[in-house]
């Protein structure tokens, strides 16, 4: 058939006998580039009384997949109208073909119809798929809950060169683009007290305001997001690749808890690497307000650092230590449970990634919002 | 009559390589037009390297491919697209693209390279899954198929086109033995009937066998081809490794 492909037009002739048989006369190329006839307008112009179809292939010179796309549209068409198709003068491999495709019956099973829901049902969908997710987070805190169980006891089997790799991948890893988005904030921070306190003649306070912010609240902050678009997505890739490949699956059917073995190890990677990140970014930051405070704004280095030591406390390195450890467990935490709800396809892992960043991002929102309070109340 | 040249693939010299680690040296062999041409060999001898040379995803370290006379690694790229058009490729694991349904998958190509109208797009796809006996699929998802399932699904995308050429790599493997007599069955009639040259990548006895009329051997421990021919007739006189190969150790 190949080799006549796009040479000659099809051509079709049709014989209508009194007894109810048409035959048709295919000639010409019958192939995917020619634009073929519908079946159903071959059968429209025959009215009523047709029995038996036949063919007539003698002038037939090339045909592929169009003719026999086309033929079975046609026999589909006839079954419909109970008219009997006689195949007799159809070629050997166009007959052949169209009975292999014919071979396995055509599943009838439910067909996914996407398209036709209103927008109330996916609203309603979406909500309960939200309030079911609750239970899920919650058991799956759980299992990490009685997986640290099991590492206070010394039982939780993990390897601890994973450990240190996770450690190495999110820690040192990072320290790049934390130094820069840090410096960034920092400076940005000094601009915005200078501007300010410039009103009241009180530039120098701009230490203060840098060193506290940064310390306190914004290296965990900033942090806690990096890690969360750095991290958290690779975490969730991982295990959501792992899922597809069934890996995950092979843990829990040898006995080895997925959670000690997967989760733990970046669990505690970040719990340990993030504090110390948020201390470099606050570092960070206030080496920034420096630069701007003494290039910028004319005051001393001496001065901005004597005013730098004495605005800032322990209670300050504390707070934003257990936020950045706090911010480290919700990215972990986010990482993996979408890693391992992950579905089983290329795409899933895709949502996963993207899931566990906005959960992530929430989580860390969440979580500032009432330390801030409790630590106010607190008076910390 | 002849306005396209036969559809023949001429390996010529082929040595592939990942680095300095040499798969197979010095590959020379010919796949004529209506061949059901069999790539056989050991695991890891290289079966799949060599797919990935002849369909354009890895360039050979040395030597090289032609197709219908056409030295296919060292044309102009849009003549390298032209000449991989004529190819129709399934891989392993179907390599389904898995945010398309399975009816668009097989569409894509037709949409790509043809101009036809919607309707009988739909029409030559519900058509293509039949064949590989997935009819009434075409809503379906990869991810909710089983594994076999997707490699037909595989073998019906790469079908789409009526390629001169189906390279199919590993077609039996995970498949019940029905289904698998029924790929055979559809890769013989295929050839018969459209005149598909089919390249055939796989360790299946049966297959080999059953359908192969001409195949190459790859050796593991050498590195390179030791016979080229039917393995009909190489399981009575071929080489004494190839012999041992198709007779699972036996002679």
């Amino acid at each position: 058939m190949a080799q006549n492909r796009g040479e000659r037009k099809w051509r079709l002739d049709t014989r209508r006998s009194g007894d109810g048989l048409l035959e048709l006369s295919c000639g010409g190329g019958w192939t995917l580039d020619q634009n073929l006839p519908a079946p159903g307008e071959i059968l429209a112009g025959q009215g009523e009384g047709l029995r038996l179809l036949s063919f007539d292939t003698a002038q037939l010179a090339a045909w592929d997949t169009g003719f026999l796309a086309f033929l079975r549209s046609l026999f589909a068409l006839c079954a419909e109208r109970g008219i009997r198709v006689d195949q007799e003068g159809l070629p050997k491999g166009v007959r052949h073909l169209l009975a292999m495709a014919a071979a396995v019956p055509e599943q009838k099973a439910t067909r996914r119809s996407g398209a036709g829901e209103s927008l109330l049902f996916r609203i309603g969908t979406a909500t309960l798929a939200f309030f079911r997710g609750a239970p899920t987070m919650l058991h799956f805190l759980g299992e990490i809950t009685l997986s640290f169980g099991r590492l206070l006891r010394g039982r939780a089997r993990f390897r601890l060169s994973d450990l240190w790799w996770e450690i190495e991948e999110v820690g040192p890893r990072a320290l790049i683009i934390v130094s820069i988005i840090s410096f960034l904030v920092g400076l940005i921070l000094a601009y915005l007290g200078a501007d300010q306190l410039r009103l009241v003649g009180a530039q120098i306070f701009i230490a203060d305001l840098v060193a506290i912010g940064m310390v306190r609240e914004v290296g965990a902050l900033m942090t806690g997001i990096i890690i969360a678009g750095r991290t958290g997505a690779a975490f969730a890739a991982q295990l959501g690749t792992m899922q597809v490949n069934e890996e995950i699956d092979a843990f829990r059917t040898l006995g080895i808890s997925p959670v000690d073995f997967l989760v733990l190890p970046r669990m505690l990677a970040l719990m340990l690497m993030v504090p110390l990140l948020t201390l470099y970014s606050g570092f960070v930051g206030m080496l920034a307000g420096l630069l701007v405070s003494t290039t910028i704004f004319d005051i001393g280095l001496f001065e901005y650092y004597t005013e730098t030591l004495r605005a800032l406390e322990l209670k300050h390195f504390l707070v934003g230590l257990s936020k950045g450890s706090v911010y480290g467990a919700m990215v972990a935490y986010a990482g993996c449970l979408r890693g391992m709800q992950c579905g089983r396809s290329a795409e899933a892992v895709g949502e996963a990634a993207t899931s566990a960043v906005v959960t992530a991002i929430l989580l860390i929102t969440i979580s500032a919002s009432l330390m801030t309070i409790i630590y106010y109340r607190l008076g910390i | 009559m002849n306005a396209t040249p036969a559809p023949q693939i001429e390996i010529r010299d082929l040595t592939m390589a990942y680095g300095e680690f040499v798969i197979q040296r010095d590959l020379n062999f010919v796949v004529n037009k209506g061949d059901i041409f069999v790539v056989m060999g050991g695991n890891g001898c290289g079966k799949t390297t060599l797919m990935r040379a002849l369909i354009g995803l890895q360039r050979p370290a040395k030597g090289t491919v032609f197709y219908g006379g056409e030295d296919f690694w060292n044309v102009e790229p849009e003549e390298q697209e032209r000449l991989k058009r004529r190819l129709g490729i399934m891989f392993q694991g179907g390599a389904l693209w898995s945010s398309l349904t399975l009816a668009e998958n097989v569409a894509l190509p037709l949409k790509e390279y043809t101009a036809l109208p919607p309707r009988r797009i739909g029409e030559i796809v519900s058509f293509k899954l039949a064949l590989v006996g997935l009819a009434g699929f075409e809503e379906f998802y990869p991810a909710e198929l089983s594994g076999g399932m997707k490699k037909r699904a595989g073998l019906a995308r790469a079908m789409a086109l009526d390629p001169d050429i189906l390279v199919i790599d590993e077609p039996s493997s995970g498949l019940d033995p029905l289904t698998a007599r029924r790929l055979d069955d559809l890769i013989l009639e295929l050839r018969d009937s459209l005149e598909t040259t089919v390249v055939v990548i796989t360790h299946e006895l049966a297959s080999i066998l059953g359908i192969g009329t001409n195949s190459v051997f790859l050796d593991t421990e050498t590195h390179t081809m030791i016979d080229t021919g039917n393995p009909k007739a190489a399981i009575v006189s071929g080489d004494p490794r190839v012999r041992h190969f198709l007779t699972r150790g036996a002679a």
